[in-house]
Parts: structure tokens; C-alpha cells; sequence
């Protein structure tokens, strides 16, 4: 994953942002090419260990997209993923990393627009702090 | 046939490692019988040229306990690894990094800072720092390198072996010396402790709700927990559920919850991503639907330093290993 370009793996759950982010692409909505997606079965399948992972094999970034709250296919994955990120961001502060440098959001099957917009404002949040460049061990 | 050569080391750690050995009472007879110890720094009067004038694999096995964090260390572990057929990895820090690895949210830079200038009982008005070199007169001092980053004994030299905990237990140390005693070891990298999360040997997972939920988050010292609950039940962040069993339970007897000191069962690759992903999910199940965003970040943020708590005994063999710098 090592390129010139700031790389973000975005987390998209299957049943709503996964869908989103294909709408934005058959709408020709322009978004950037290094927002690298993995889909996932539902947002609450993202564990912590995942996004860690994303940063130690190069990723300046992790957007995780679920389904609204209310929404979820499993009824309540993304409440989990709620205080699950959350905390987890809490947890990477205390190893030095920008807790910006995780988004989680809600795009639905339809919001092609939406997901362009969050998938945007991430690469500008990241661009703005930079490359993660963690210590070497 | 002569006995099997022994040796017994240590690095960065307290010396409980140390006494967990003493602590097998007359069980160390046994292990004095079958063995022919030949190092041990603490309790013996071997030298390290006696171990470099030996073939390279004549001792047995050697234990090695503490986290490796000074030139020294990392020298005499690789010493010891090539005069040794196996290498066990004994304890916490050697395991995972263990407590000497939460230094590892610090440098030597900081820490040095803290250590011989902050600190309210220094008197350094010099502000003299340890150096590897110093000169007095026409000779020079030399001390080890005093490494930035803690690591594992695995991330340092091959190990066969891991006995985990702090400090391993009397049965698992025995169960281990005998399994290599009688040549009866499992496939090498295993922990020689069981595969199951303390929750399931807990002696108060009996009574557990089906559906635990955390209302809020408490620190040990703010209640007094009662001796039959689940900790996570009473709101204390207990890490049995991302904990590997086989302490005997002597925390959770004693009313304190698990920190973790086992770290992970086998599947899990990050123990306090484990713990956190745990925790998070049982904290406010009850009234998830309800809870707005701001509502979670007060519930979590009542968790005070969680990279601290959830990494205390891992932070080096987590993903990351340490603080960015
Ligand atoms: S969370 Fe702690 S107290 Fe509860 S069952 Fe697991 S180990 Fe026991
Ligand atoms: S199915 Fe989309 S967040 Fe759970």
C-alpha cells in the first residue's frame, strides 16, 4: 500500500454504503481514487483490529460507513459500532494518532451524493494531517 | 546419562519471574533432580563467559523472563539462544512486553527527563543524564544502551516456548517443566497455558446474566464489588472475556478484576484491541436505540487512559508496539 498518494481504506457495510458508493459511481460522482474499499457484511463486522491493521500496513486513514441508525440489516450492529469506534479512538490518541484519522459514518443505499461528500471530506481531513507515519520498530 | 542443562535469565522485570520459580517449593526439588542448572545470575554464581565457553546448543532450555530494552539484554538473550536447543519465553514481559512495556507510550528521551530530573526524589542539580561513555580520568566508564522501544523476547531472538504470566503460576510452570522433561511439548510458538478465555473457567461466569450490560463505567476503588458478580455486571472493566485462562483466578478471587496479564488466546492478534471491542460492546447495550452520539462519547469517556488500561500488559506485541514518536 506504500505510494505517493495519502491512502484510506474505507469499511463499507454491504447492505446501504456499499450501495451508496456504487451509486456515486454510476452517477459519475467524483471521488477520489485513493479511498480504497473493502466491503464488509455489516458496519459492526469492522473490529478494532482491522483498523489498526489498515495503519500499520500504510493507511493515513479509515472511514467506516454503516447503514443509518434505526437501519441496520442485523437490527443493531451499528449501535455497537458506534461506541466500539469511539472508543477505539480514544485508544489510538494514547498511541499518538489523530483520532480525525478514523471517520465513522451513516450512508444509506441511495445517498450516492452523500457518500461523495463524506468520502471527500475524509481525503481533505487527511490531507490536512498528513501521512500516518508511525515509528519503526 | 547426564542430566539436562538448564539456565534462567532475566531482563527487563521485577524479579516476581524470579520468585515464581522459588515459589514451586518443594516442587523445585524435583526440577533441581531431573536438571543441572547452569545459570542463573540471581541465585547462582555463574558468569557469562561460563556460558560462552559452552558448545553452542549444549543447555537444554533456557528461561528467559523480562522484556529486552538495553543492549545488554538483547546481547545476553542471543547469547543464550545459540547455546540453547529450546528458549522459553517465561512470563508477562517476556511473553508481551508485560509493566517495564508501557514504557513504550515514552522514549529514553522522556523517560530520562522523568526519571533523573523530574522526579521529586532526584537531586541532580547538574542534570546529569546516564551515558553510554563517560571519561574519569584516563578511563572510560561504559554503560548498556538504553533502547528506545521495549520489545518481546520474540521480537529479539526465536522462541520456542511461552509461559505466560505475572508471574506464571506454580501449576503451569510444572506443567510446562514436565512436558519438556518427557518430551510431551505441543507444536513450537504455543503458550503452554489453556486456549480458553478466563470467562470461561471465571467462577463467577455461573451466575452471569446471559446479556451483560454495562450501565457505567466504575474504577475498582470507587465501590466495593460484591464477590459473587461479574465485574462487568457492577460497571468495572474486567478483561476475562479477551483474557487467556490458566492464573488460577487468583485476581478475581482476591475481588480485583483481570488486567490481562495471560494476554490473548491463540485467534487473537491484537489483545487490547480484543479487550476494548469487548468492552465497548456491552457499554449501554441496554438502551442502545436510545443513546445519541453525545451520550455514547460520556458513557466511554469515563474510561480513563484506555490505551494504558487495555495494553497494560501488551503494548509491545500489540500491532502498533508503541506510541508514535
Ligand atoms: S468478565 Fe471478569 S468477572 Fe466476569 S466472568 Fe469474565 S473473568 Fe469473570
Ligand atoms: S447492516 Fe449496515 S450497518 Fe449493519
Amino acid at each position: 500500500m506504500k505510494d505517493d498518494k495519502l491512502t484510506i481504506v474505507s469499511f463499507l457495510c454491504n447492505w446501504c454504503s456499499y450501495e451508496g458508493a456504487d451509486k456515486a459511481g454510476n452517477a459519475r460522482l467524483n471521488y477520489p481514487a485513493n479511498v480504497r474499499v473493502v466491503r464488509v457484511m455489516c458496519s459492526g463486522r469492522v473490529d478494532p483490529e482491522f483498523v489498526i491493521q489498515a495503519f500499520k500496513e500504510g493507511a493515513s486513514g479509515v472511514l467506516i460507513l454503516g447503514c443509518h441508525p434505526g437501519d441496520c440489516h442485523y437490527k443493531k450492529g451499528n449501535y455497537k459500532t458506534l461506541r466500539r469506534i469511539y472508543l477505539l479512538k480514544r485508544t489510538l490518541e494514547g498511541f499518538g494518532i489523530e483520532p480525525e484519522r478514523v471517520r465513522l459514518d451513516w450512508v444509506a443505499a441511495g445517498e450516492g451524493e452523500r457518500f461523495a461528500k463524506v468520502a471527500n471530506e475524509m481525503v481533505k481531513t487527511i490531507e490536512k494531517l498528513g501521512p500516518l507515519e508511525l515509528s519503526e520498530v | 546419562m547426564a542430566k539436562p542443562k538448564v539456565a534462567f535469565y532475566w531482563c527487563a522485570s521485577c524479579g516476581g519471574c524470579e520468585e515464581a520459580v522459588v515459589d514451586l517449593a518443594e516442587d523445585i526439588l524435583k526440577v533441581v533432580e531431573a536438571v543441572d542448572i547452569v545459570f542463573w545470575p540471581v541465585a547462582m554464581d555463574f558468569k557469562k563467559k561460563d556460558v560462552e565457553a559452552m558448545k553452542d546448543g549444549e543447555i537444554a532450555v533456557s528461561f528467559i523472563n523480562g522484556a529486552v530494552r538495553t543492549e545488554e539484554q538483547e546481547e545476553m538473550v542471543k547469547l543464550l539462544r545459540r547455546k540453547s536447543g529450546l528458549v522459553i519465553a517465561f512470563g508477562s514481559c517476556a511473553h508481551l512486553g508485560g509493566i517495564p512495556g508501557l514504557a513504550n507510550f515514552w522514549n529514553r528521551d522522556t523517560i530520562f527527563e522523568r526519571v533523573y530530573k523530574e522526579v521529586p526524589s532526584i537531586a541532580n542539580p547538574k542534570g546529569v543524564l546516564p551515558k553510554t561513555k563517560t571519561k574519569v580520568g584516563d578511563m572510560e566508564l561504559t554503560l548498556p544502551e538504553f533502547w528506545d522501544t521495549v520489545r518481546t523476547l520474540d521480537q529479539v531472538i526465536d522462541v520456542d516456548y511461552y509461559i505466560p504470566g505475572c508471574a506464571p503460576p506454580p501449576d503451569i510452570i510444572m506443567n510446562a517443566v514436565s512436558a519438556i522433561l518427557e518430551g510431551k511439548l505441543p507444536e513450537k510458538g504455543s503458550v503452554l497455558a489453556p486456549d480458553k478465555s478466563l470467562c470461561d473457567t471465571c467462577p463467577r461466569s455461573e451466575k452471569k446474566p446471559e446479556k451483560i450490560s454495562m450501565k457505567e463505567i466504575k474504577r475498582p476503588y470507587e465501590i466495593i464489588p460484591d464477590s459473587e458478580k461479574c465485574f462487568l455486571e457492577e460497571g468495572i472493566i474486567c478483561l476475562g472475556p479477551a483474557t487467556r485462562s490458566g492464573c488460577g483466578e487468583k485476581c478475581i478471587n482476591a475481588n480485583m478484576p483481570c488486567r490481562g496479564c495471560f494476554g490473548p488466546t491463540k485467534e487473537v492478534i491484537d489483545h487490547g484491541a480484543k479487550g476494548l471491542s469487548a468492552i465497548a460492546s456491552i457499554l449501554g447495550i441496554e438502551d442502545e436505540e436510545k443513546l445519541s452520539e453525545e451520550d455514547v462519547q460520556k458513557l466511554v469517556d469515563k474510561i480513563v487512559d484506555p490505551a494504558g488500561l487495555f495494553y497494560m500488559y501488551s503494548l509491545p506485541s500489540s500491532l502498533l508496539r508503541r506510541k508514535k514518536i
